[in-house]
């Protein structure tokens, strides 16, 4: 309250990552750690597939085959694609909504550091005694102590850890997208992947504490002998499938829908039209993020819950593809007579239309009770949830990617490797799950290690095989294309591609402070409005003035460090350790709490040096 | 860009003075709708275990309604107590918002104080956590309740000494504010609480 710095306080290299609250930073750690897990969990979808490629192998065997299949749905869900989902929130929503940071900045920051701690946690387990083995469901009993190890103790863990991170980034979110609006930003001008997030992080609001419940009961059960899933003590194990599909269900339209954004703003820029249908697209995202929540016992038609129930769930489940028709057909629209450009974004966005339809069929296949009888449990399911997580979700960050790139790093990632990474990546993809469909029908089950020769499954499983090394090479690619970017891409001017949005009208990358003069938005698509009115760019809405920056701290990696320590307390029930660990956190929410940061300001003068031309 | 303006004279609602202080109530409201998916799925899971008891003493044999009784009563009072701190703030008289802040932390202290000693009669009864079905979905439930009400007690406290050196401002006013509505919302799942674990576990034998 008193005086404020007026500089920054100089913070360099590792030092300044570590104690960073500026949202363009922790959406390139969010990138950059989810990278990383989705390396490892893509190394464990390799040896998967490698076990598979011919009958009765025994690359890996039946126990680590079935670490394996666990530690990748975990690792893939949690670890990989919802981080890269965060990296590109953090770096496009504050900058689409014409905010100078988002409303939490210190959340932000522990949000990031409480998922990396938590996911770190988790994949210690692969040194410890293994890793856990009951699958990414972890369905009791079979993941209660009787017959599980340590391994689901670390799952148990580390996913509360880094589920907590989770919920208040959507939290931090939810806030900054209703308060933080520039002056005319009105809610149905906002850009459509602002919506998705809009939607998405409420989803992880409701959804997040569900799971967080079921955990909670599993580690009481695993550690300090509860009887929640334990039948003969009066548990039930239902319980357990319906808090983790009450979570788990709308965590696939936490998932797809800010692809949904992607797409959405890729199809419309290289179109070079107004997205068709705007307000229906909202409306739809709208009322998936609803239906979203109505859903989750289609992953438990077979658990015996009578017609009536089965009849309802899948009648909510097959109206989701009313909404979903609807978002398809106006992407179609909004290319209908545009003026297209086949960049590498706008061809994972074009690739991503019919693979995410295919799998909305088998989706809508699926919901038919009688029919899921059949298909439940086989790789039918398996290609189905692969073609709308990798074929939806997956092509969506690479075009999310490729479009802002040059907006977060400055630089144009190359367009004829990223053309290279399309096709291979494409092509390996249908490759790798169309066949799966068929081995599914065929019986083929899934989370089983190997398979008997002369079934039939031999083909089908082989060109599988064979595909992942398409999506390899295509990863392989894009790390590539990375490294050549980084050590010689072109800069990237502030407006590449000819953006209609407001993250568009700055440089590329941001200053900290984003945007000098906070934008008037006139209009839908705020930047367009203003190129076709003949402006140079957009018109402010006060007056050049000094910025209040909020300091960087080191506290919520501290925090998340006490929370790492605590779990290891817990999981070797050791409570001296426990106590180390929830009183370094405490700690820092009490400092935090005590001491107020009175920030910094950036004065006019060095807007000026530093502003447009970074 | 809201700053931290030294106000000479605090504006009226001063939790809602800066923009900072409007997205903490805001980004609390939506944390306690969270809050409520979490004691909701507790309480599904309670609903769902309350009869399997596994042998032990049943929610007829256990409670004692008079003294859970007494624990609502100082609860509910702490709730209202908190309401004045709050009305005190807005008429910006830091020594009542101390006081009736220090009444709600001794009314919440005797609270957590009759559902300790309730949870040891429980256990030397053998009601535990690891008996039954019954047992692990009481104590998680009420537990989680309890602890929520251990952590308001502790923060408000903090709050308090807090203000003893900042005093009333635009800081610190919205931090008050976002205490007192997390002091209700614990407040009113007891009254959930009360009515599905005790006056519910009160009437009737088996219903699920």
């Amino acid at each position: 309250m008193s005086a404020h710095a007026s500089h920054a306080p100089k913070r360099s290299g590792l030092w300044d990552w570590l104690t960073t609250v500026d949202h363009k930073k922790i959406a390139i750690l969010y990138l950059i750690a989810g990278g990383l897990f989705f390396l490892a969990g893509g190394i464990e979808a390799l040896l998967i597939r490698l076990q598979l490629m011919y009958p009765e192998l025994s690359v890996v065997g039946a126990k680590t085959f079935n670490e394996l299949i666990t530690m990748h749905g975990t690792t893939m869900i949690f670890l990989a694609v919802m981080p890269v989902i965060f990296a590109l929130m953090n770096a496009v929503v504050p900058l689409q909504i014409g905010a100078r940071d988002v409303a939490f900045p210190f959340v932000n920051a522990l949000g990031f550091w409480l998922f990396f701690f938590g996911g770190v946690l988790l994949n210690t387990s692969w040194f410890l005694g293994g890793a856990p083995d009951a699958g990414w469901t972890s369905y009791t009993t079979l993941a209660l102590n009787q017959f599980s190890g340590r391994g689901i103790d670390f799952y148990v863990l580390g996913l509360q850890i880094a589920g907590l991170g989770t919920l208040i980034g959507g939290i931090n979110f939810l806030v900054t997208i209703i308060n933080m609006r520039a002056p005319g930003m009105t809610f149905m001008r906002m850009p459509l992947f602002t919506w998705t997030s809009f939607v998405t992080s409420g989803l992880i609001l409701f959804a997040f504490p569900a799971i967080t419940v079921g955990l909670v009961l599993l580690m009481f059960d695993r550690l300090f002998g509860g009887n929640f899933f334990n039948p003969d003590a009066g548990g039930n194990i239902l319980i357990w499938q319906h808090l983790f599909w009450i979570f788990g269900h709308p965590e696939v339209y936490i998932l797809i829908l800010p692809a949904f954004g992607i797409i959405s703003e890729v199809v419309s820029t290289f179109s070079k039209k107004r997205l068709f249908g705007y307000s229906s697209m909202v409306f739809a995202t709208a009322l998936i993020g609803f239906l979203g929540f109505m859903v989750w016992a289609h992953h438990m038609f077979t658990t015996g819950m009578g017609p009536i129930a089965n009849t309802l769930f899948g009648l909510a489940t097959m109206l989701i593809a009313v909404p979903t028709g609807i978002k398809i057909f106006n992407w179609l629209f909004t290319m209908w007579g545009g003026q297209i450009r086949f960049t590498t974004a706008n061809l994972f966005a074009v690739g991503f239309i019919p693979t995410f339809t295919i799998g909305g069929m088998t989706g809508v296949m699926l919901a038919i009770p009688p029919a899921d009888y059949q298909y439940h449990d086989s790789y039918f399911v398996v290609a189905h949830f692969h073609y709308v997580i990798v074929g939806g979700l997956v092509f969506g960050l690479f075009a999310g990617l490729y479009y802002w790139w040059p907006k977060m790093f400055g630089k144009m990632l190359n367009e004829t490797l990223g053309k290279w990474n399309f096709w291979t990546f494409f092509v390996g993809f249908h490759l790798t799950f169309f066949p799966q469909h068929f081995l599914g029908l065929m019986g083929m089950p899934r989370r089983v290690f190997t398979y008997l020769a002369g079934q039939g499954l031999e083909l089908g499983n082989f060109i599988s095989t064979i595909g992942v090394f398409g999506m390899s090479i295509g990863t392989i690619l894009f790390l590539v294309n990375v490294a050549v970017t980084a050590k010689s891409g072109k800069r990237a001017p502030a407006d590449p591609w000819d953006g209609r949005t407001l993250e568009w009208s700055i440089p590329s990358p941001p200053p900290e402070y984003n945007f000098a003069q906070t934008p008037l938005v006139r209009g839908l698509d705020a930047l367009w409005v203003e190129k076709m009115a003949g402006n140079k760019g957009m018109t402010p809405a006060e007056p050049l003035g000094s910025i209040h920056m909020p300091s960087g701290s080191f506290l919520p990696f501290v925090m998340s460090v006490g929370l790492f320590i605590a779990g290891f307390g817990f999981m070797y029930h050791n409570y001296v350790v426990v106590v180390i660990g929830l009183a370094i956190n405490f700690a820092c929410m009490l400092l935090r709490s005590l001491t107020d940061d009175p920030g910094y300001h950036i004065e006019p003068d060095e807007i000026e040096e530093k502003g447009v031309k970074a | 860009m809201a700053t931290h303006h030294v106000h000479a004279v605090l504006p009226d609602e001063p939790e809602k003075a800066t923009l900072e202080g409007k997205n903490k109530i805001l980004g609390f409201w939506l944390f306690l709708g969270g809050e409520t998916v979490l004691f909701g799925s507790l309480f599904a899971t309670f609903i769902a275990l309350r009869d399997q008891t596994n042998g032990g003493p049943s929610s007829q044999q256990l409670f004692d309604m008079p003294l859970v009784a007494i624990a609502t009563l100082l609860l509910l009072t702490s709730s209202l107590t908190s309401v004045f701190a709050v009305l005190a703030m807005h008429k910006k008289n830091l020594k009542q918002v101390q006081a009736w802040l220090t009444v709600t932390v001794l009314l919440g202290l005797g609270f957590l104080g009759l559902e300790i000693y309730e949870f040891m009669h429980y256990y030397h009864e053998g009601h535990k956590i690891s008996s039954s079905a019954f047992g692990s979905a009481f104590y998680t439930l009420v537990g989680f309740h309890g602890g929520h009400v251990l952590f308001g007690i502790l923060w408000i406290v903090t709050l308090q000494l807090a203000a003893v050196k900042k005093g009333l401002t635009v800081v610190t006013a919205p931090k008050f504010y976002v205490a007192s509505l997390y002091w209700h919302f614990i407040d009113v799942v007891w009254v959930f609480i009360f009515t599905v674990v005790y006056l519910m576990g009160m009437i009737g034998g088996k219903v699920g």
